[in-house]
């Protein structure tokens, strides 16, 4: 069935499909974020005049939320582009 | 990808430097030199008289800096304004240099990993300078077991710190990348509200992040006064 596959092909592909699943890791970030802001939203509804205040302390939570996404992309991009199996 | 950058033979071997790390130097020698005109004028400027053109301009950044760091800081952040300031300056010019189609100096790791060194650095140092012994004391806190578990926490700030910066602004580049490839000729007319998320919102969300974190890493290794 892999007759006139190189094996470097092979690998290839597979590390294509891999960086494919390591993507998923942003499923995450997008939930924890989009709670983030509703809490947010919810507490400049209470106190309009913290708004400030509120934002910031919600960009930065969201931000360290982050992390986690990220490295998934990181790993996607290093099995992309800088595949260390071939 | 296409090849950009400097590509040059010394000694028989072929050394070639990113155009990420030329922007990068091509990014701090033009900061220098407008600087340095401005201060020149800052200089020359009368004090009786209300300032005006760019003078005005670094008088309200260099008070918004002075507020947000000690906003953030506290009666501990006194003196850290100027290196917040340069941070500020030079992430966001670098951040933004997506917008005119050269590659920006943060999609590189090597830059990003070594501006989160020295954030990791300064905050070992003034943790060790404010504290003394106290703060080595404090790794073992609540419990001696404890110890490796603080010490990979510690080792893990600069790496999380850099990974998000780069993650962030390669994101956006590996992305514009490929929508150019496929759009081709109507990607001029589609492309403008990509970049002002990407380039405008994230690169400046993201420097706001960094300099935030720095503050908040230092400050939280000086302790409380």
């Amino acid at each position: 069935m892999l007759e006139g596959i190189t094996s470097e092909a092979f690998v290839m592909g597979c590390s294509a499909i891999g960086a494919g699943l390591a993507a998923i890791a942003g499923i995450g970030p997008g939930i924890g974020q989009g709670y983030a802001a509703g809490k947010g939203a919810e507490a400049v509804g209470r106190q309009p005049e913290a708004q400030g205040d509120i934002i910031r302390t919600m960009i930065m939570g969201q931000a360290i939320a982050e992390t986690t996404g990220i490295y998934g992309l990181v790993i996607a991009m290093i099995l992309l582009f800088v595949n260390p199996f071939v | 990808m296409e090849k950009m950058g400097i590509q040059f033979v010394l000694g028989g071997q072929e050394i070639y430097i990113h155009d990420t790390l030329v922007n990068s130097v091509v990014i701090v020698l033009a900061l220098s030199i407008f600087f340095m005109i401005v201060s020149r004028k800052i200089k020359a400027a009368d004090p009786t008289k209300p300032p005006k053109g760019v003078v005005h301009a670094m008088e309200i950044f260099v008070t918004t800096i002075n507020g947000f760091v000690s906003s953030t800081m506290g009666k501990s952040g006194k003196g850290f304004e100027p290196y917040i300031g340069t941070l500020a300056i030079y992430l966001a010019i670098a951040n933004l240099l997506g917008l005119t189609g050269f590659s920006p100096p943060t999609s590189d790791y090597n830059v990003t990993l070594s501006l989160a060194i020295m954030t990791f650095f300064l905050t070992q140092f003034f943790g060790l300078k404010k504290q003394g012994f106290g703060y080595l004391k404090g790794m073992a806190e609540p419990y001696v077991l404890l110890l490796p578990i603080n010490l990979i926490g510690e080792i893990a700030n600069p790496i999380s710190l850099s990974f998000r910066l780069f993650g962030n602004i390669v994101s956006g580049v590996v992305i514009m990348t490929l929508l150019y490839n496929a759009l081709g000729w109507i990607a001029p007319v589609l492309t403008p509200v990509l970049h002002a998320y990407f380039d405008v919102f994230a690169g400046l969300i993201q420097t706001f992040i960094f300099t935030i974190l720095t503050m908040i890493f230092i400050s939280g290794a000086m302790g409380e006064e």
